[in-house]
């Protein structure tokens, strides 16, 4: 008994990177167990019913398709988490792109890609801090505020270049979502990968991290405690629209192009995501490893039908019929404890 | 005991409890409940928490199934399966929380979910007319058109009963009807039940204001620990009678002894106001070692005044200074970097994250302890988890969630959260709400003990005998207004409520 309370003490002093290893990494994925069985039983149907899904090459499909998604799960997590909704990271993702396209394009600003995309991370945290400020200051419900930020960000993205696209970027931008270093990881995916792990480990061993569990779980008793949830939120909103805007610039580089119309309806997208991953809408439940399980659930669904050759439309109705029963059995689950 | 008999030989029309049991689980919450209501007698069910009161209501109401037993109503055996059954066979239940929808009009919620219908419109003029005329029966001057949110509590909780008297409720279940209604309202609603008692309506009448009962009650019931354990066939009994029946063992051995204060002040408040006037220019000290008691009426102010000295609502003017330092009250976070830490009033949405577990709750407010340069890891949380617990001996486990202990052991987390830091002003509001008996008395150890580590502790209680048994100085606030700070041996019962309702 003594010896392995030694041992673990020993562990917990050498660093998060080694607690969050090995046995603590089932804290990652904890209470997700649903959607995990989700995820595998899908793959292992697809792998059966068709030749081509369980390829290496397919596989490294499937990442590159969800990284946009992916990297916006991250932010729609913390938000879900302390029991709020952004619904402009659709918008904030077009707008992003948009400014990025504008500062760094020749015919308008030509300052450069790099330019461009510190222009355009500034204007995305700006719309989530703003977002932010109308939850903690105006008192508005996170619904309405993103909703109204939804409309706005849309109308600033049309704005910058009078609804045209922006064509065309250097290869070095369009390459990193195209080369695969190592022979299978291009940077974008790389990006969503480290992204999530940082963010996995934010959640779970650091003390604001925490505080957002608390946050979601109570927010009174939060603020009782003394955390300052108001500066919190407006961080949560902030990173959210953030990483909305660093997903439109991972969409830029994929197409090699920006349009004010990209990301309609993403923002649905993401939230089913982050529920499948086992997150509650009220709140305080919630994890990266879950959100992950999620986003990979849409992903593998996606690329599965397609595979399949069923039709687009047909691909909505089944994504609809799968966010639906994924919640209901975590509901029916959570009910029965 | 007299009652036995009679019952047999000619049964009333009344409503007859027999054996009725009810389990959760291995808890068993009523066991062989038995007792009757004869038409036009006001019955009152006396008991603390969790004695079985509500659940017994709330079978006779149709709202909970019992494992054993019957019961008779109106010479019928009687077993509702809902609470639509009750209404349906005469029977309502007026809750402690109102179930009004605030949006719609007063004869709105009297009639909701049985409107009157003319060639498929809703009568309006019939509909009124009809909640008026109820309103009227009640002595209730109020237009049925009124949206029920524009009206104070005691008013719609007439609203309420003028609801069950249309659905022809012959027996009427009031639980704690007075909690939030001030002495006139409390007055009028006595009027009310003595008249409906005249025309034959019988009452159950749950309080624990036991100065109420001699004055509207028939029979008292006493129950403890789901069973009953005495039966009056008056209600003139003396209180301490009653408590001791309610407690299971005499009153005085139940508040732990206190030791003399120290010398040094820890904590000063001078003139301090809130912006909504709820409470008024309020000065007073507390040194280390000492509780203070905060004693008053509801909507006194006790909860806003504690509430603000923790940081927790705004001050419009005043000083707050911990051991001589002033603090400038920001919020709970700059209240708790100054030693000024509160156990709130509401236990569950303002004290504990119900869904997480024992040691996240503890480690919420303690980070800087937990995890000084922020790393918050599994083991650090559980340490520092089993240090709270078995400091304040709570019956639980760091990774248990905190949803799944009771009320008392849920006060000792939020308590044990505090006490590591350690602070120097200790504020507990209501500690023992919603807590049983054998319970409290642990709490009382606790804040005693508190108060002996050289902490000052402020606790505010509706509870008289709880101020009176716990603080070396109970301080009486009156609409806002500070009446007195009263000295151990010159509080009582009778000079607390003086200032109080001065």
């Amino acid at each position: 008994m003594a010896v392995s309370n030694e041992t673990s003490e020993l562990k917990a002093g050498t660093g998060a990177a080694q607690a969050a290893s090995g046995a603590k990494l089932s804290a990652l994925f904890a209470g997700t167990m649903g959607p995990l069985i989700g995820l595998v039983l899908l793959c292992l149907a697809l792998a059966l019913t068709t030749d081509t899904f369980l390829t290496v090459r397919n596989i490294l499909n499937v990442l590159d398709q969800v990284t946009v998604l992916g990297i916006m799960a991250i932010g729609m997590t913390l938000v879900i988490l302390i029991g709020g909704i952004d619904l402009s990271v659709g918008s904030v993702l077009a707008l992003a792109a948009m400014v990025m396209g504008y500062v760094a394009y020749p015919d308008y600003l030509n300052l450069g890609v790099p330019v461009g995309i510190v222009a355009a991370l500034m204007v995305a945290a700006l719309c989530g801090l703003v977002s932010g400020l109308l939850v903690t200051v105006t008192k508005l419900p996170p619904f309405i505020a993103t909703l109204a930020m939804m409309s706005v960000a849309r109308g600033l993205a049309n704005m910058i270049t009078d609804g045209s696209q922006i064509v065309g970027f250097p290869d070095w931008f369009t390459n990193l979502s195209i080369v695969r270093h190592f022979g299978f990881l291009s940077v974008t995916v790389g990006l969503m990968i480290v992204l999530a792990i940082v963010f996995a480990i934010f959640l779970n061993y650091r003390a604001t991290g925490r505080s957002l569990y608390a946050i979601g779980g109570s927010a009174e008793v939060a603020r009782l405690s003394g955390i300052p949830v108001k500066s919190l939120t407006n961080w949560v909103y902030a990173i959210c629209a953030l990483l909305a805007g660093l997903a439109g610039i991972v969409l830029a580089a994929r197409l090699d192009s920006v349009q004010p119309s990209s990301g309609v309806g993403y923002e649905l997208d993401t939230i089913a995501a982050v529920v499948i991953g086992g997150a509650s809408l009220s709140g305080g439940i919630g994890s990266i490893g879950g959100t992950a399980i999620g986003v990979l659930i849409i992903g593998v669904l996606r690329n599965g039908l397609n595979l399949l050759g069923v039709s687009p439309f047909i691909q909505q109705v089944v994504i609809g019929v799968v966010i639906a029963l994924a919640v209901a059995t975590d509901t029916w689950r959570r009910r029965r404890q | 005991m007299s009652a036995e008999p009679r019952q047999s030989e000619s049964p009333h029309n009344g409503l007859f409890v027999n054996g009725l049991c009810k389990s959760y689980g291995p808890v068993q919450v009523l066991a062989d409940a038995s007792f009757e209501v004869r038409p036009g007698e006001v019955v009152a069910l006396l008991g603390e928490n969790g004695a079985g009161k509500s659940t017994v209501s709330n079978i006779i109401a149709g709202s909970i199934k019992p494992d054993a037993g019957t019961i008779i109503w109106r010479g019928k055996p009687y077993s509702p399966a809902n609470p639509a059954a009750a209404i349906e066979a005469g029977v309502g239940m007026i809750h402690q929380e109102l179930k009004l929808l605030p949006d719609l009009s007063v004869a709105e919620n009297v009639y909701v979910g049985r409107l009157p219908m003319r060639s498929g419109r809703i009568d309006r003029a019939t509909m009124n007319a009809k909640a008026s005329a109820q309103l009227k029966r009640l002595g209730l001057d109020v237009s049925p058109e009124r949206k029920v949110r524009t009206l104070r509590v005691a008013a719609q909780q007439q609203v309420e009963i003028a609801k069950a008297l249309t659905l022809n409720a012959e027996l009427l279940i009031l639980d704690e009807p007075t909690a939030a209604l001030g002495g006139e309202e409390t007055e009028l609603l006595f009027k009310q039940i003595r008249k409906l008692k005249a025309e034959g309506m019988s009452f159950i009448y749950i309080s624990h204001r036991l100065d109420e009962i001699a004055q509207i009650a028939d029979r008292v019931v006493v129950m403890r620990d789901g069973r009953i354990v005495a039966r009056h066939e008056r209600a003139d009994i003396p209180v301490r009678t009653v408590v001791e029946q309610m407690v299971g063992r005499s009153v005085e051995r139940m508040f732990p002894k206190l030791s003399p204060p120290g010398e040094k002040t820890l904590l000063e408040v001078e003139n301090l106001s809130s912006p909504e006037r709820s409470f008024n220019n309020v000065s007073f000290s507390v040194k280390s070692g000492e509780i203070l008691g905060i004693a008053g009426l509801i909507g006194a102010g006790r909860t806003e005044l504690v509430r603000a000295i923790a940081g927790a609502d705004p001050i419009s003017s005043g000083v707050v200074r911990v051991a001589d330092q002033p603090v400038h009250l920001s919020g709970p976070a700059a209240a708790i970097r100054a030693g000024v830490v509160l156990v709130p009033e509401d236990r569950k949405e303002q004290g504990v994250v119900l869904e997480q577990t024992i040691g996240e709750n503890l480690a919420i407010g303690n980070f800087d302890h937990v995890a000084p340069k922020g790393w918050v890891f599994p083991k650090a949380v559980q340490r520092f988890a089993e240090t709270g617990i078995s400091r304040l001996g709570v019956k639980g486990r760091p990774n248990q969630a905190v949803s799944k202990l009771s009320g008392g052991n849920q006060q000792k987390v939020i308590i044990a959260k505090w006490v590591s830091r350690p602070p120097k002003v200790f504020i507990l509001d209501e500690p023992t709400r919603g807590i049983d008996v054998g319970a409290r008395a642990a709490i009382y150890d606790v804040i005693a003990d508190l108060a002996r580590s050289g902490m000052a502790v402020v606790v505010v209680s509706s509870d008289l005998e709880e101020v009176l048994g716990l603080s070396h100085r109970v301080l009486v606030l009156s609409r806002g207004r500070q009446r007195g700070i009263l000295d151990r041996d010159e509080s009582s019962n009778v000079a607390v409520m003086e200032l109080a309702t001065s």
